[in-house]
């Protein structure tokens, strides 16, 4: 019985490593796309916040009245309105302040019927101010005299974590060098072009329904909920399309609730949308550190020991921000074969802004010190560093101090790779020797490589996903997915495995992704773990669908399923591709039969990773990954500025799923990362953001964009989807250090406090010219002679 | 307190639009909130960014710096005027086909801006396109892929002139 519609044979192809597109990009492209910015709602109002403007202070007193009377105004709330409702990593948050404990601390909101309305509503509000001492740098806040920001918090102290392993006062003994500095890394911020926004709805029932930014949907409600003091079940998270996250959406920021208490108030939908010098001064920051590393070797360049001692800035709330020492120490204990570790962070309140999570979280601050200590041991034994980290470097199979089983490592074949590909060692050489000799711009080229988790983390009891996987009549499918999009790219992804698997053409597969009352649970995207959690997720639901459907076809055709395939939208002989029944017609057969049959699978996928724990000794990730970078740049030694030439990019990406997605991913991180390096810091001054603008903080341009040569290595590793890892947070990672170190090729000078602007870095070269050479060509208007 | 509001008329993606601003508003306010034409995205409001990027006459605006009032007589285009009945307009599918859109945000003004671009100079070289969206910022996507779909464009020279002649 043959029921041939197209009886050409289709050949096997494979989807995985082509260029597939994103399906949401046309709508985007023409200005389709409704974003949560654009939404508005029937009876909607606006919401606007009142910030402190002021670092610490006591509220002496506050009146509310002329704003409540202003016509078009329908609430305004204060920090009555919240008492009680703690939140945040270790509830120490509220929605709306009793006391002000930085800049961007939230005294008021107002509902109303327009934004200028609301905004002139906030103007009325009176508040007497009591200003008191602050503490604006972590040393500060942990001083024994230091002001203290919350009551419950003893010594301004917020986490702390710590990793020991081996014997590193013995291992110090036995190095015949130890490099020792204090690296500073500062303060930056995500700047998503699409500003932070909420809309909450209140039903009648109590059920709150939240639009939102987020990007952690299902650990969202339970962090949400008690900011309201709603039991967690009654959120519905509705995840429309956003303008970028990178980190800044997995913490709950106060504008959340806040835009929730006026709707519950109100009975209205409330908007709660920032300015862009809103969003500078209230969205999360990067963490920043202060880090106080050592490293030391044998005079064969045999790495001996590594000890970090870690002071961070808190700022005045504890959110995702101070938990990264969990990812800087595995850096610090297994990047490298590092036989004694000594791991100690503390983080200490301050009355800045705080951090939230940000792509690279921790690894970024952390690289950039480790990286850069590489680079000077291999001076000290006077080793090429690529010999000097190839001599370290891990292979596969090896265990970590931390109990990362680095399954397939390419760390190798990265460093080896980017090297050969740039000319590396033979250009070093060259550069250091021009360091000296007269000239105002100097080449430089430097290295830098990192390990990142690659299969998510698991830091809560699961890191799994749900998928659900649905066929209708028209062999359409739809994949229902606790896997956000967030601009990464996953709906491309998903659709790819889809089309893979079950033959039906990319356009035929439709994604629900966004509303947490039908998608299932998710961990979020964070981890580098969507591609590989939410891959592994899919492919296993969409092979569960296959068996049902080739099953259901050995009935109707009675050949036996294992010679069956599904191939170009139709059931396939898979020896000789001959179609045999068309997918829509067979799936119609399988609705309409006797006993009927649906095609709707359901997957838990749950990574064989461990939970995180508290002794931090567990493999935490289902996979890990190396990258390297190596920058290539010319200084212009009398103004410091920095431009680069070119960056050579090796990574382990495990297997290449979709080609476009993941040039894209590395592209756009390393910019971030660029962005690190050379000119974002966000200028405090006691507390107060002064930079709070695109002309003032500054972000990498097309101009400043260099050339990239990238390089994918395929590792296959075995747990990831078609043997794929995560690849997102490397790029950000790696590439600040691999600046640092090329300019110190170049001129001989190293830069601890980031950004490496034109500034800091003329400071630099012309300290150093002082040093060497005192009296000799020191001042701008020499250099420029020379 | 009521601002004055004054009747302005306008062809807006080559079809007569009539209406009362008042004098303080800005043409992105007045595009989105307005007119509901919110293709057009606010990132910061004071012409730094570019996702507010729109053509008036053929010259490219920051939509968030321009008074409303200002659109009195002339021909403005948004992203959402460059589609043809045929589909996506040449630039925004060499978008599309490169991979040069993440969270899209910037791509409004992005691509009104490269489309801009390349209608005046079909030859557009890299290095000219790099310079011409030095205003536009993305954190996306580090424009490497921005710029290789503008490439592709200026190779085939498929951008043709005036946004909406
Ligand atoms: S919104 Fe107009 S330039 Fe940024
Ligand atoms: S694509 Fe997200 S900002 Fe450009």
């Amino acid at each position: 019985m043959e029921k041939t519609a197209n009886a050409t044979p289709t050949a096997k192809q494979t989807l995985i490593g082509t260029r597939v597109k994103k399906p949401d990009a046309p709508d985007k492209a023409t200005g389709k796309t409704r974003y949560i910015n654009d939404m508005v709602l029937p009876q909607m109002l606006i919401g606007k916040v009142l910030f402190a403007g002021r670092p610490h202070a006591k509220i002496v007193r506050i009146d509310t009245s002329a704003a409540e009377q202003l016509p078009g105004v329908h609430a305004v709330l204060t920090g009555k309105d919240a008492t009680g409702l703690k939140f945040g990593f270790v509830r120490d948050n509220v929605a709306l302040k009793d006391k002000v404990r930085c800049e961007h601390d939230e005294i008021a909101a107002v509902a109303a019927e327009s934004e200028d309305i609301a905004r002139q509503a906030v103007a009325l509000i009176e508040v007497e101010y009591e200003d008191l001492p602050g503490v604006f740098t972590p040393e500060d806040g942990a001083r024994e005299d230091a002001p203290l920001i919350h009551d419950n918090f003893p010594g301004n102290k917020s986490l702390a974590f710590d990793f020991q392993h081996g014997d590193v006062a013995a291992a110090e003994a036995a190095s015949d060098f130890v490099v020792d500095n204090v690296f500073r890394p500062h303060h930056v911020t995500h700047c998503c072009m699409g500003t932070s926004c909420a809309i909450a709805d209140f039903d009648h029932n109590g059920k709150l329904t939240i639009w939102t930014q987020t990007q952690y949907p299902y650990n969202y409600k339970m962090d949400l909920a008690p900011a309201l003091g709603l039991h967690p079940g009654d959120i519905r998270v509705i995840q429309p399309p956003i303008g970028g996250a990178f980190g800044s959406k997995l913490d709950v920021y106060p504008y959340e609730p806040i835009a929730a208490l006026l709707a519950r108030k109100t009975g209205r939908p409330v908007k709660v949308i920032y300015s862009r010098e809103e969003e500078f001064k209230a969205s999360p920051t990067r963490q920043p550190a202060i880090i106080h590393m050592r490293t030391g070797c044998t005079r064969d360049g045999t790495l001996t020991f590594r000890s970090a001692d870690v002071l961070l800035d808190n700022g005045a709330y504890t959110s995702w921000g101070p938990t990264i020492p969990v990812i800087m120490m595995r850096t610090v204990s297994g990047h490298y074969r590092v036989p004694a570790v000594d791991f100690k962070a503390q983080a200490i309140y301050t009355n800045n802004p705080y951090a939230g999570s940000f792509r690279g979280y921790g690894n970024v601050q952390c690289t950039y010190a480790t990286a850069q200590q590489m680079d000077m041991l291999a001076d000290m034994v006077d080793m090429d560093p690529l010999a000097f980290h190839l001599k370290n470097s891990q292979k596969s199979g090896e265990i970590t101090p931390q109990k990362s089983f680095l399954r397939e490592c390419a760390l190798v074949e990265c460093l080896e790779t980017a090297a050969q590909a740039s000319d590396y060692s033979r250009k070093r050489k060259e550069y250091a020797a021009q360091q000296d000799a007269p000239g105002r711009y100097k080449k430089g080229i430097g290295l830098a490589s990192s390990i990142h988790n690659a299969g998510g983390a698991k830091i809560h009891k699961s890191d799994g996903i749900g998928t659900i996987l649905k066929m209708d009549d028209y062999a359409r499918v739809t994949v229902i997915t606790g896997a956000s999009e967030i601009g990464q790219g996953i709906d491309a992804v998903i659709t790819l495995i889809v089309s893979e698997e079950l033959g039906v053409p990319l356009e035929h597969v439709t994604l629900v992704n966004n509303d947490s009352d039908i998608a299932p649970w998710d961990v979020g995207v964070h981890a580098s773990r969507t591609t590989f959690i939410a891959g592994n997720g899919t492919r296993r639901a969409a092979r569960k669908a296959k068996a049902q459907i080739l099953a259901a076809a050995e009935k109707v055709l009675g050949e036996p399923a294992e010679t069956l395939e599904l191939r170009g939208g139709s059931v396939v002989r898979d020896q000789c591709g001959t179609p045999i029944i068309k997918l829509d017609r067979l799936l119609r057969q399988m609705h309409f039969q006797a006993e009927p049959e649906l095609v709707m699978v359901t997957d838990y996928y749950e990574p064989k990773s461990e939970p995180e724990g508290a002794q931090h000794m567990s493999d935490h990730s289902a996979a890990y990954s190396h990258a390297v970078h190596i920058a290539e740049i010319t200084v212009d030694t009398l103004t410091g500025e920095i431009k680069v030439d070119k960056v050579t990019v090796a990574q382990d990406v495990g297997r290449i799923i979709n080609r476009m997605g993941l040039e894209g991913q590395v592209e756009g991180g390393l910019a971030i990362g660029l962005g690190y390096a050379l000119s974002e810091n966000m200028l405090l001054d006691h507390g107060l953001l002064k930079n709070a603008s695109f002309r003032d903080y500054k972000l990498i341009t097309a101009p400043e964009m260099p050339p990239l040569d990238l390089h994918f290595i395929e590792s296959d590793c075995a747990e990831g989807p078609y043997g794929a890892k995560g690849i997102s947070e490397l790029p950000t990672i790696v590439i600040a250090p691999a600046i640092a170190n090329a300019l110190y090729n170049a001129t001989g000078v190293r830069i601890f406090n980031p950004p490496m602007s034109p500034e800091t870095v003329a400071r630099a070269i012309h300290e150093r010219r002082m040093q060497t050479a005192p009296g000799k060509a020191t001042t701008p208007s020499e250099a420029l002679a020379v | 307190m009521m601002s004055v509001e004054t009747e302005i008329r306008f062809s807006l993606n080559g079809r007569p639009v009539s209406l009362k601003v008042p004098a303080t508003m800005k043409t992105l306010a007045m595009l989105r909130d307005r007119l509901g034409m919110t293709g057009t995205k606010y990132a910061c409001g004071e012409g730094e960014c570019g996702a507010c990027t729109i053509e008036i006459d053929g010259k490219t605006v920051n939509s968030c710096l321009m008074y409303a009032v200002d659109c009195d007589g002339r021909e403005v285009v948004t992203i959402e005027g460059l589609r043809t009945p045929e589909g996506l307009h040449p630039v925004q599918q060499a978008f599309v086909d490169h991979g040069a859109v993440q969270c899209g945000f910037c791509m409004p003004g992005m691509i009104m801006q490269s489309r801009n671009l390349l209608a005046n100079n079909p030859e557009l070289t890299r290095e000219q396109a790099q310079r011409g969206l030095e205003g536009n910022l993305c954190r996306c996507t580090g424009y490497t892929k921005v710029l290789d779909a503008v490439d592709a464009v200026a190779a085939t020279n498929t951008c043709g002139g005036r946004a909406n002649p």
